[in-house]
């Protein structure tokens, strides 16, 4: 049986919520002790037309609960004609790892569900924060593995709600600056997505930084 | 003929039809109306009680209207025993929707769900199908005030005017010529009634009777209401008074 412990905690997830959309943003690298096996492994994944879904964890349980999830959310949609909602789809992933919490077999996965409920206009942007004792709650904004203790300080002083997306990216340059100067493990890339009632947009964070 | 055919429910006759689910949609027609109209700013369900006596305690139990969850409603024809089973695991099936995904299970979602267990009685098990047909009145966020309808072969239907049980052919039929889109609920309840009046075996229609009640959405809520005995007497006597003026102006203009 597993241990009770996230084991991982390298990799690096982020979000935060603004007026009408949610930036996620996470670390791309690949790690197993001390060797960085990959450096732009996608650590997000789409749920669907509204949704994104960002997991840190122990090495396969990610990859594994979030494509799991991910054909859930999917075969909803194809079943019932309308896709799950943020709210719908964030209890339903708790329930998952709740379920399986209680197993033989955890899933030692931390999540961030980042999504906007097309019906809802500006209320629809919603940010949930998941970890791997499938706790929920909808947050403002929140960051997952050894990251977020560098980061949660700097975005209760910052944030403000009915942010706009410069305001939230310049958020997060401010927090990736902190765990550039004070966190041991060098992160040199990261996968940002923007989630509005339009989509989901992937921005260049290269292009970002160097403008 | 059917005699080899028709006692199993899992065999199709040699014309192709399964002739207990047909004998199941019989047992229903001979049970008391249920009548459903989609109005645009809420669902009708009115029905006509078979089991009526001074000696029934009336608040313990209601025979035809029911409440599923907190956005859905049905009204029931034909063997009350089945519906409730029935009943019973819809209202299980939408409390663990809601447990799962935190939110209210949307309408044709739980249609789909109960049509799919009655289906299966229809296809194995040996066992004889529900001898139930619904009207189901609900409200997602999705597609707003829906009405549908489902019979014991598991099919279902989404209407805006729907009628099971006795007579329900010429109900349908005086329906398709007075319905109107964009009704109100008011317009709907007179239409509920005058439908009701000309389809039911009783010569004259009293509350007790009858079972009505309505789905509404007010301020971000679903309102499920039954009718009480005052507002259905209400509107019977207010489609008496109509009939009979229309009595009396077309024997004035036969006159002329």
């Amino acid at each position: 049986d597993l241990p009770l412990r996230s084991t991982a905690k390298m990799d690096f997830t982020w979000g935060v919520k603004g007026k009408d959309f949610v930036l996620l943003a996470s670390d791309k690298q690949a790690t197993h002790s001390i060797i960085v096996v990959k450096s732009d492994q996608d650590k997000m994944y789409q749920l669907n037309d509204h949704q994104v879904l960002a997991v840190t964890g122990e090495a396969g349980d990610t990859v594994q609960f979030a494509e799991y999830i991910h054909k859930n959310v999917q075969l909803y949609q194809i079943r019932n004609g309308i896709p799950l909602s943020p709210n719908a789809a964030a209890n339903f992933i708790r329930g998952e790892l709740a379920r399986y919490l209680r197993s033989r077999t955890p899933y030692s996965v931390n999540c961030l569900l980042g999504g906007v409920d097309p019906q809802d206009g500006s209320a629809g942007a919603h940010l949930y924060y998941l970890d791997y004792l499938a706790s929920l709650n909808e947050v403002p904004f929140a960051a997952h593995g050894y990251g977020a203790h560098f980061n949660l300080s700097i975005l209760d002083r910052y944030y403000k709600p009915d942010l706009s997306v410069d305001d939230a990216k310049e958020l997060l340059r401010k927090c990736l600056a902190e765990l550039r100067k004070r966190f041991i493990i060098h992160l040199p890339t990261f996968s940002v997505r923007l989630v509005t009632k339009d989509g989901v947009q992937t921005i260049d964070w290269n292009a970002e930084m160097a403008a | 003929m059917a005699a080899r055919y028709d006692t199993r429910t899992t065999t199709f006759s040699p014309e192709g039809r399964l002739y207990q689910v047909e004998y199941a949609m019989e047992a229903i027609s001979h049970a008391g109306t249920c009548l459903g109209i989609l109005c645009n700013d809420g669902v009708i369900l009115a029905a006509e009680k078979k089991v009526t006596s001074k000696l029934l305690e009336p608040l313990s139990s209601s025979e035809k209207i029911y409440k599923i969850n907190e956005n859905i409603a049905c009204s029931v024809a034909g063997i009350t025993a089945d519906a409730n089973i029935l009943i019973n695991d819809i209202r299980l099936r939408s409390q663990r929707f809601l447990f799962e995904y935190n939110e209210s299970i949307p309408c044709e979602q739980l249609v789909q769900m109960i049509c799919d267990f009655k289906q299966a009685y229809t296809q194995f098990g040996g066992l004889r199908p529900f001898g139930v047909s619904f009207l189901y009145a609900g409200w997602d966020s999705h597609f707003g005030l829906q009405l549908y309808q489902s019979d014991p072969s598991g099919n279902y239907g989404g209407w805006k005017a729907a009628c099971i049980g006795a007579n329900h052919q010429s109900a349908q039929s005086i329906l398709k010529q007075e319905y109107k889109d964009d009704l109100s609920l008011d317009d709907g309840l007179s239409l509920a009634v005058k439908v009701l009046t000309k389809t039911m075996d009783s010569t004259s229609l009293s509350a007790d009777k009858l079972e009505f009640a309505t789905l509404t959405r007010d301020g971000g809520e679903t309102k499920f209401t039954y009718l009480d005995n005052v507002r259905i007497d209400a509107l019977i006597k207010v489609q008496q008074e109509k009939e009979e003026a229309e009595k009396k102006e077309k024997e004035r203009k036969a006159k002329k």
